[in-house]
């Protein structure tokens, strides 16, 4: 079985503020890191490769030169091999040329069995590369996956919800985004290190891809980003405390009731 | 931070990187669960394992990583007890059971049983002090008798960490009475071989994690081929591994007294009494001096002996008890005087300082009390001034 997880190198957002002023992004002096959905999606790549012998795992980035830095991660934790999709003609492209792009580069690949992603990126929190991926490729798409288990060319899949769960069944190949639940990632192995050290990454452009020019970056991307801000902090609501916890139950429902929202 | 340059290697500084972040997020977070309910550490150590961090000690034709350089493996130890020694002296327990087998085991013993110590599958225990022999371990009586091409195997071990959680049990029992520390031999023993069976788990003080156990031994016939050496070696092995292993003693006493004193500073600098942190008062700021200068020293002696070990000098006994008695007591120290740092606070559970100071008390004790380790000091250097005396 071939597995092709799709990472993303993201600035650490614990780390990350907005500038008041312009509000942008204060990037400066934060640590890149791989997205921590990403590690859930190559976690389950990992533990799905200890389980059915003989399976390889290809990790796929698309980013500028420094992204080869969360590939090598990927091999101290035990990927096979990887693919770094680097180009000026990828610059500013939305999820749909993102998309578009990240399935060029996995068709030029051995065939893929199955293709994992993180369940979205922490940087721009969009969810739609995943399944974007799947379209273009016409595969089925299962997001929010937080368990697998593959026989017989198919794999059984629960998906989960805040309020429950469903277990889906789907041929293979098909495409995954994966939940923070679904495991614990592993940290690299020291061998895994030393390999991850030697290894040169020779990127792969837009032309290796074969992707269509016209497709790709900024201009090709529909979406626009109009404004960022950040959100007003809430303010007001009602505060009760020190009271008797079954008073204040009391008073909640009744209030509830009073705005008829029970 | 500040730190010294040890003249550490690329692999000993990416150990360290590596143990640092994993007893972070993986160890920091369970240990005060692993104190409260004695939970051995089965994942950490699996985990552990996958990593490659197993058989930092042991050479790569045996499948570990060991290639002259004993830093790795004891600034892994020191890490991991940074945050948790209950958890450290289960992972170093390991290379004291394999002591054995790596320094007096013959290339078929080295080869079936440190491969598997080295991936992680397996774990190992160092067999040796019984309830009448204790630092006068020459004092066992734990039998072996040679029946065929078996031995057979009575009696009782007491205090054996890793005892029942490992697979290999490096074990002392006397082949001849009569030839006293020279009747002593070194046995091999697996898990589940007949006739030997764990007696009860004890209930510790400190190093809560770790399993403490009593192995039994009745009529438990061991192939002759697990014999290590020739019979009647068994005490050099015993002794030459304290040697090696006592600095991974005083590596586990430094990691432990730097997270108390980690603790101590954080908490002095946040902590406000008459309007300012109690880290600008001299009285305390004074004594986190004296105590992160300790650890410094400590630090020092313990390398030194190490990389001096690795450079080929031959006697390093005394300096081996002298890093484990020096270590031992500063974590003691530290610790305690972490715990007046934080007051009140350091006293109660919610705080990892109390754990600190319970669980260093053993390094005073255990691998050689320090009173031992004074006495060989003192022996040796009545040994090397003989010519002074009378």
């Amino acid at each position: 079985m071939h597995i092709v997880v799709c990472v993303k190198q993201v600035p650490n957002t614990t780390q990350v503020r907005i500038n008041p002023e312009t509000n942008t992004l204060v990037r400066d002096g934060v640590e890149s890191i791989m997205n921590p959905f990403d590690e859930n999606a190559l976690e389950m790549a990992l533990l799905l490769k200890e389980k059915h012998e003989g399976s390889t795992i290809t990790v796929l980035t698309m980013g500028p030169p420094q992204a080869e830095a969360i590939l090598k991660e990927a091999v101290g934790r035990g990927a096979d091999s990887v693919v770094l999709l680097c180009d000026r003609a990828f610059a500013g492209s939305d999820t749909w040329a993102t998309s578009y792009a990240l399935s060029t580069a996995i068709a030029k690949l051995e065939k893929a069995d199955l293709l994992l992603f993180g369940k979205q990126a922490i940087d721009g929190d969009t969810a739609q590369v995943g399944p974007g991926v799947a379209d273009w490729m016409g595969l089925p798409c299962i997001a929010y996956a937080r368990s697998i288990e593959i026989a017989d060319g198919k794999a059984v899949v629960e998906r989960a919800f805040e309020d429950g769960y469903e277990k889906l069944e789907v041929s293979l190949p098909c495409a995954l985004t994966v939940l923070k639940e679904a495991n614990v990632p592993r940290m690299a192995s020291l061998r895994g290190k030393m390999a991850a050290r030697k290894l040169e990454i020779v990127p792969m452009t837009a032309e290796d891809s074969g992707a269509d020019p016209e497709k790709l970056g900024l201009n090709a991307s529909p979406t626009r980003v109009v404004k960022i801000f950040s959100p007003p902090p809430k303010t007001g609501g009602v505060l009760w405390q020190d009271e008797e916890p079954a008073e204040m139950a009391q008073k909640l429902v009744d209030l509830l009731k009073e705005r008829k929202l029970i | 931070m500040s730190e010294l340059n040890y003249g550490l290697s690329e692999m000993a500084m990416e150990i360290r990187s590596m143990v640092r972040e994993f007893a972070e997020t993986r160890v920091k977070p369970v240990r005060a669960e692993l104190d409260e309910t004695g939970k051995f550490p089965t994942e950490i150590l699996k985990e552990l394992g996958k990593m490659d961090l197993m058989g930092l000690y042991i050479p790569p034709e045996y499948g570990g990583t060991f290639e002259g350089d004993s830093m790795p493996n004891l600034i892994a130890v020191e890490e991991l007890s940074r945050v948790c020694i209950g958890v450290s002296v289960s992972f170093a327990a390991n290379g004291l059971g394999a002591d054995p087998i790596l320094i007096g085991g013959s290339d078929e013993q080295k080869k079936k049983y440190l491969s598997p110590l080295a991936s992680g599958e397996k774990m190992a225990a160092y067999a040796l002090t019984e309830p009448n022999a204790g630092s006068d371990a020459a004092g066992i009586r734990t039998t072996a008798v040679k029946k065929g091409d078996k031995y057979v195997l009575n009696g009782t071990k007491q205090w054996i960490t890793n005892g029942g959680e490992a697979d290999i049990y490096t074990v002392f029992a006397v082949t001849d009475k009569k030839r006293g520390s020279r009747g002593v031999s070194c046995f091999i023993v697996e898990k589940d071989t007949p006739g030997f069976t764990f007696g009860k788990k004890e209930d510790k003080l400190g190093i809560r994690a770790s399993a403490t156990r009593e192995l039994i031994f009745e009529d438990c016939e061991v192939p002759a081929e697990n014999l290590i050496g020739r019979e009647g070696t068994g005490f050099i092995w015993a002794m030459k591994t304290f040697d090696v292993s006592r600095p991974g003693i005083a590596a586990q006493a430094v990691g432990l007294a730097q997270g108390a004193l980690d603790e101590s500073v954080m908490y002095a600098k946040v902590r406000e009494q008459f309007g300012k942190p109690i880290i600008a008062n001299q009285g305390l700021s004074w004594m986190l001096a004296d105590m992160a200068t300790k650890v410094e020293t400590a630090r020092a002696l313990t390398y030194a002996t190490v990389q001096s070990i690795d450079r080929g000098v031959k006697d390093y006994s005394k300096f081996s008890a002298m890093c484990k008695v020096y270590a031992s007591d500063v974590a003691m120290q530290v610790t305690t005087d972490a715990v007046q740092v934080l007051g009140g606070y350091g006293y109660m559970k919610e705080y990892p300082v109390e754990k600190m100071m319970r669980d260093a008390k053993i390094l005073q004790i255990y691998e050689g009390t320090n009173q031992i380790q004074r006495e060989i000091i003192g022996l040796a250097l009545n040994k090397e001034y003989a010519a002074f005396g009378k």
